[in-house]
């Protein structure tokens, strides 16, 4: 069997395999709902309705979404540059981290337009401070920075952790591990007034659309993809590859610390430990789904946010686990690996 | 011997009318090919004409949509290597097969002792290698480690591990391109032992004259198609490599060069070595002005890191750099196109362009950098396009346009966009790493046209190639690379092949003699 390369791939190829890898995931999906004992196309139904069924539905997806988007394009902006920034959760936490002690700290003082833009900046900075550690570590002595990054999110939540039961302890929260909560003016307000979505969800598309314009428009985008798809030839070339790596870290760390910003100032109002359900490793889905396209991964982190919206309210009206809404994202990106991977190469014996 | 009368007993191996497609390209086109008991054929051909493919189909690589294999009367199951080896087939590929940690034991061994066996019989193993040795005027040290033998003595590990095998058809693909001109003697002499035992042998090359010296019957092969066939006593160089082409040849007028001041001058410049490859050793040379300069030698010798050297990608551990009568210490590949050097690299394929890139992006890989590609930080897309299309026209690369992919490109194409990028900056040092290989005659030639256009422009031409003809024919001077020496400047015709050959191979040179 081999792989041959379709040189100019036509329209029905490019959408018809992810169609079909759609219409498997839903295949399999009913499977799943069948073995739980329940309707499968009234649970598909159930979370459709969950998802997007209603105003409060459709927003609340779009609000799971943001911190998507954040960890999606951090993975995106990393991945393009075959950087494996597997740490977007340490990110995500050391971002909230300096949210909460800047959002909470004398600065208060000032107007709440510059402190909130302070607390992102803040929050940005830590995050691509945290990510590099491991690329220098990669640049100077080839340490592996998958293994770097990983380990650094169990750190992270341990020193969270010691934060909460320590320094950072709120002395009014009843012996909860939490911190104290930010105040009114420390809080992103929201798009609409009435409606449940903050300002969190229009920064994360200012940021793709930043992001995209990075990678097509500027001389940093166009070295990002260069060291990405051949590092060799690149280095042949001049572009400076070091440096390179070291700014898409700075900038894949920075967004996913915007997640734990936009998270802590826009919805939760205090660091927890339970602030982020895995957005960092999320977003590695969510950026594959999107082939690390920065448009794409709104698209794709809504589509999964929204099965985990769905998937919830749908649990509690049928009675199917939850964790369908794992099985699902997890079925998706795997149908859709091989059939993104189809539209461009044909399988031939011999 | 009388071939009319025996013809029909003696073939041992029989294509017959093969084809095969990838896509809309037919890379064999109904090509039929027999091979008799004691004979070498050799397939002639292009890159691209469909030598390698007819082999890999023949050997099991490639299912054949048309046509079948016969080897010694019995027809061969499409697909299968296994068969072909148990057939009595051996390959020896371009690219060696071996592994570089195991001895040379080991290596012929390898796959033919069942994985369950306990405990390998090295004694009856070593027995019958020395015993092969002897027999085709192979020597090999047997306990070697095959990472550290010459290319030379791979080959011949390579040909021993089909011989193992029992092989009665050796079928060597491109096997001297890699050798010297004395190893290729030698090779030719095991071959002709090879003959007089009874084994056929099929011979995939381009170098005519040792075509003409060693084969029996030609086959030329061309887009696929079988276009000639001649027995080689009956023929000349000259009728084969028209048959090649489908057009006469006209090689390229080489008028003396009017050589200027050095502009590029290394002195006693060390590099450290780098894995298996050598760096080099005190290399002192100078590139002048107006002239070509050739590094004649065998791959791997030291050609990798006096590229490196001079592309920018690595810095002398001793010894200077000087261009323009300025030394250069911080040296990088930046610096190297600033300064105003074009490079062409070794591999177009991996470290010349990204094959994902399009020609666009690839056009402007080394002068992205500046105006007006760019302007703080902002690419000018339109401005790059414009580039390209200047270098595709400038240079006739044959594409769909400035945003295909690089990788839909032929190899003449790629290296003529390279040339392109490179020689329209004016440049006053070009480095040229194995310009011309794996390029078919056409783009062979306008490279070469290309490369002296520039030298009588007032270039210094730093020529690196394994191919010594190549180098004999374009060169005004020579110089040898051997294990990372290299030898004193030779003028053009002061040397002749043989004598190179000979430098190649490591004599004559000074410190090697001191140090032994």
């Amino acid at each position: 069997m081999r792989l041959e390369p379709v040189a100019n791939p036509s329209l029905a190829r490019r959408m018809g395999y992810p169609a079909l890898a759609l219409g498997l995931t839903v295949v399999v999906a009913s499977a799943l709902a069948l073995i739980a004992g329940a309707d499968p196309l009234a649970t598909l139904g159930l979370i459709l309705k969950g998802a997007a069924g209603s105003k409060f539905a459709l927003l609340e997806t779009l609000n799971r979404a943001t911190p998507l988007i954040f960890t999606g394009l951090a993975v995106a902006v990393a991945f393009r540059a075959r950087l494996w920034n597997i740490g977007a959760e340490a990110q995500l936490y050391g971002g909230a981290i300096l949210t909460v002690v800047v959002g909470t700290s004398a600065l208060s003082a000032l107007p709440a337009v510059p402190h909130l833009l302070l607390m992102g900046l803040a929050a940005a900075l830590t995050g691509a401070l945290i990510l590099l550690g491991p690329v220098i570590l990669k640049t100077r002595f080839g340490v592996d920075e998958v293994v770097t990054t990983l380990l650094f999110n169990f750190i992270m939540l341990l020193f969270v952790s010691y934060l909460l039961e320590g320094p950072m302890k709120d002395p009014m929260g009843m012996g909860w591990p939490k911190s104290e909560r930010l105040p009114g003016d420390a809080r992103l307000p929201r798009i609409v007034e009435g409606l449940r979505l903050h300002w969190g969800f229009a920064l994360a598309l200012i940021a793709a659309l930043a992001v995209w314009i990075i990678q097509t428009r500027t001389t940093l985008g166009y070295e990002i993809r260069a060291v990405g798809q051949n590092i060799r030839a690149a280095r042949f070339a001049g572009i400076p590859v070091n440096a390179v790596l070291v700014k898409t870290a700075l900038l894949s760390g920075g967004l996913a610390a915007l997640a734990g910003f936009s998270e802590v100032a826009g919805l939760k109002a205090h660091l927890s430990l339970d602030l982020s359900p895995g957005f960092g490793y999320t977003g590695i889905i969510v950026a594959m789904l999107a082939l690390l396209h920065p448009l794409g991964v709104v698209v794709s982190a809504v589509f999964v946010a929204g099965v985990f919206v769905g998937a919830d309210s749908m649990s509690r009206a049928a009675d199917v686990p939850t964790y369908i809404a794992d099985m699902l994202t997890a079925i998706a990106l795997l149908f859709m690996v091989p059939a993104i991977l189809l539209t461009r190469v044909r399988v031939r014996r011999g | 011997m009388n071939a009319a009368q025996d013809g029909a007993r003696d073939v041992v191996l029989r294509l017959d009318r093969i084809t095969k497609r990838f896509g809309k390209l037919v890379a064999n086109d109904a090509v039929s090919l027999t091979l008799q008991r004691g004979e070498v054929v050799a397939l002639l051909g292009e890159n691209g004409a469909g030598k390698t493919t007819l082999m890999n189909i023949l050997f099991g690589h490639y299912v054949a949509d048309e046509g079948t294999v016969e080897a010694f009367g019995e027809p061969l199951p499409p697909g299968h290597p296994r068969a072909a080896l148990a057939a009595g087939i051996g390959m020896v590929h371009q690219h060696f097969t071996l592994a570089d940690n195991l001895t040379v034991t080991e290596n012929i061994l390898l796959g033919t002792v069942p994985l369950w066996r306990m405990r390998l019989d090295l004694t009856r193993a070593k027995a019958r290698i020395a015993q092969l040795s002897r027999d085709f005027g192979l020597s090999v040290h047997a306990d070697a480690k095959v990472g550290a033998l010459t290319v030379g003595e791979r080959q011949r590990v390579e040909i021993l591990k089909a011989l193992y095998r029992d092989a009665r058809i050796l079928i060597l693909d491109e096997p001297t391109a890699v050798l010297t001109p004395q190893e290729t003697e030698a090779l030719f002499e095991t071959l002709r032992k090879a003959v007089g035992l009874g084994l056929s042998i099929v011979f995939i090359s381009h170098k005519l004259h040792e075509v003409m010296a060693i084969s029996d019957r030609c086959l030329v092969l061309r887009h696929g198609k079988l276009v000639g066939e001649a027995d080689t006593h009956q023929t000349d160089r000259h009728a084969l490599a028209s048959m090649m082409v489908g057009a006469e040849i006209v090689p390229p007028d080489v008028s003396p060069a009017r050589p200027g001041l050095a502009i590029l001058k290394l002195s006693g410049v060390t590099t450290p070595d780098h894995g298996a490859a050598p760096g080099l050793k005190s290399v002192t040379m100078d590139l002048r002005a107006g002239q070509i300069t050739g590094l004649a030698g065998v791959s791997g010798n030291g050609q990798a890191a006096l590229s490196d050297l001079i592309s920018g990608v690595i810095v002398p551990q001793e010894g200077t750099l000087c261009l323009g009568g300025e030394e250069r210490k911080a040296w990088t590949p930046r610096r190297a196109v600033h300064s105003g050097i074009a490079r062409i690299p070794e591999d177009r394929h991996h470290t010349g362009t990204i094959a994902d890139f399009d020609l666009t992006e690839n056009t402007i890989l080394e002068t992205y950098m500046d105006p007006p590609i760019s302007r703080w930080g902002w690419m000018n897309w339109g401005a790059a396009e414009k580039r390209a299309r200047d270098v595709i026209e400038a240079y006739d690369v044959r594409c769909p346009g400035p945003s295909a992919r690089i990788r839909l490109l032929s190899g003449g194409n790629m290296q003529k966009l390279i040339l392109g990028r490179v020689l329209e900056q004016d440049p006053e040092v070009i480095l040229a790493n194995q310009p011309v290989r794996g390029l078919d005659i056409g783009a062979i030639t306008y490279v070469h046209n290309r490369l002296l256009a520039a030298r009588d422009a007032g270039a210094a031409i730093l020529l690196i190639s394994e191919d010594l003809d190549e180098i004999i024919q374009l060169s005004d001077v020579i110089h040898v690379i051997s294990e990372g020496r290299l030898s004193p400047e030779f003028s053009r015709g002061s040397r002749t092949p043989a004598e190179l050959g000979l430098w190649m191979a490591g004599q004559g040179f000074g410190e090697a003699i001191d140090a032994a």
